[in-house]
């Protein structure tokens, strides 16, 4: 599994993928960061870090797009899959190397924060909270995007399932307070950007943490079904 | 080493094999060989794990394929019809990457790879990236890969397809002389390939084994009638008479004329009896000197060709 993590983390670097996404993140939050400081350095945790989180739409999609698609293009998930190593070791291994790569995003990302503290006094558990929920999140969205990536060995359909998904996922609140009765219980029940709301506004949930990691132990796990049912398939 | 019982492989309605059963012994190099789509690479995808099959079990090193994967995959280096290579690393970071899946101790896999890549002579590429390696060099990386880890078992789809034939040549030779400490199974749809380097050939067609056995005696069960050419020193018309005269000939043509006395001439007898002697008797007595006498079997091809296309002769 550490072979794979590595393996795919310095690919994602040796290509220009990974310094474009981080490049391209940096340059577009920097404007969101003059925007939310003129709505005031008290708002600032939830403002900012929610406008990153927007981001994360697109920045997710580009990241895992390549993650299962190119090995199949390429051939290497012959390689992967008939090495002595658990299917679910061999996800796993894709998905946190992609992880891996958003965390350096967020390292990165931490200059904006880092400018405030010198200029002002933003409120450090906030944006202590604001920051896990971010993370929590992009690493439930990485998770759709694996998943996507398993089902297609083209990167771009890959990109746009991934999209779709991440789009539909995010507004099951808005849609579940339009559908109501039970199927909008269901729909809210499953609204993981409610939980994110609350990591936002500075409230660390244990079971919004939970719930959230669980959401990410479930598109794992649907991927290596996947690649499975791949192996069984007749067709 | 390898045991192979009635494997079955629907994909949706089409059979891609059918009932196949076979054994690999330890040591042994064997040849897969068939037309395109005869269910060569899906057999080999089987044995691999990477996919699986309808019905029938697959048995490597005494572990069964579905129930102990790993394990079989512990016992198998694998090149598939296209070499997996990730074309962003160099042949040298990419062996190591094989080595940490397979779970290379690291002691033993520095020497391990010097060795590895002198036998498949990737050395000099070795800081190269794989992405600018041309065609052949791509395939010795492969072979380089399906080695690591020393597996006892080695599984080669089409190892010399694209390859220029000095290149051809040289992995013969490296595949011949690996069959000496693995278990090889190759595949291949050139037929000399299979003469050059096996001990045993399986030949199979949409999906079927059609015949097992060394090249040699392919050949020989083969051929319907024993054929040879025999070239004697004498009067043509007389020595023919001569050769028609001996009981079991069948046929006798004149196959050329090597100088001014001597004919060659092809000679097809009964199968179940050898004429050789009485034609020597015969010919001894009339006084005229065999100078050569060589038998001409069925080459591969020819036995590839009745093998696979007597079902379209049927048809017809």
């Amino acid at each position: 599994m550490l072979a794979i993590l590595r393996r795919d983390f310095r690919s994602y670097f040796n290509s220009p993928i990974a310094y474009v996404l981080i490049g391209l993140f940096i340059c577009i939050m920097s404007l969101f960061f003059v925007d939310s400081l003129n709505a005031g350095v008290a708002n600032f945790s939830s403002n900012f870090i929610s406008s990153m989180s927007f981001m994360l739409l697109f920045i997710v999609p580009i990241l895992t797009m390549r993650s299962f698609s190119e090995d199949k293009k390429s051939g290497t998930e012959v390689l992967l899959l008939t090495s002595p190593v658990r299917l679910s070791q061999v996800v796993l291994g894709k998905y946190l190397a992609a992880t891996a790569v958003f965390l350096v995003l967020t390292a990165v990302s931490l200059i904006f924060p880092l400018v405030l503290l010198i200029y002002g006094k933003p409120d450090g558990a906030t944006l202590f909270s604001a920051y896990l929920g971010f993370i929590l999140l992009g690493m439930v969205f990485i998770s759709v995007g694996v998943f996507a990536s398993s089902l297609t060995e083209n990167q771009i359909v890959a990109a746009i399932i991934t999209f779709v998904s991440l789009f539909t996922l995010t507004s099951f609140s808005y849609i579940g307070s339009y559908v109501g009765g039970l199927a909008g219980k269901v729909l809210n029940w499953l609204a993981f950007m409610e939980k994110y709301y609350e990591f936002s506004a500075g409230i660390i949930d244990i079971t919004s943490i939970i719930f959230m990691l669980s959401f990410a132990v479930v598109f794992v796990f649907l991927t290596v079904r996947i690649l499975e049912r791949k192996r069984w398939s007749q067709g | 080493m390898i045991e192979i019982q009635n494997l079955t492989k629907d994909y949706g309605k089409i059979r891609a094999l059918d009932d196949v059963s076979f054994t690999v012994e330890k040591g042994e190099i064997v040849g897969f060989l068939g037309p395109n789509g005869a269910g060569k690479s899906t057999t080999m995808n089987i044995i691999t794990g990477f996919i699986s099959s309808t019905s029938g079990t697959v048995r490597v090193a005494g572990y069964d394929v579905l129930e102990n994967p790993v394990e079989v995959k512990k016992h198998i280096g694998y090149l598939p019809e296209q070499p997996p290579l990730y074309p962003d690393m160099t042949v040298s970071e990419f062996l190591d990457f094989c080595a940490e899946l397979k779970k290379v101790p690291r002691r033993e896999w520095k020497s391990q790879k010097k060795d590895i890549m002198e036998l498949v002579k990737v050395t000099h590429v070795s800081h190269r990236l794989i992405r600018n390696l041309s065609k052949g060099y791509r395939q010795r990386v492969g072979l380089a890969q399906a080695l690591v880890g020393s597996p006892e078992v080695l599984i080669l789809d089409e190892p010399t397809v694209g390859l220029d034939p000095k290149q051809i040549i040289e992995i013969r030779k490296l595949i011949k002389a690996l069959g000496k400490k693995h278990t090889i199974i190759l595949s291949t749809h050139i037929l000399p390939e299979v003469s050059a380097v096996c001990d045993r050939v399986i030949i199979i067609n949409k999906g079927r084994i059609a015949a097992v056995d060394t090249p040699e005696n392919l050949s020989r069960k083969l051929s319907d009638f024993s054929r040879f050419t025999i070239t004697v020193a004498g009067p043509e018309k007389r020595v023919r008479e001569i050769l028609q005269g001996v009981n079991g000939v069948k046929e006798v043509s004149v196959g050329g004329k090597p100088a001014e006395d001597e004919t060659s001439f092809i000679v097809e007898a009964d199968k179940d009896r050898d004429v050789r002697r009485p034609i020597f008797n015969q010919l001894a007595a009339a006084g005229y000197p065999i100078l050569e006498l060589k038998s001409m079997n069925l080459t591969l091809e020819e036995i590839f060709l009745q093998l696979t296309t007597t079902e379209a002769k049927e048809a017809v």
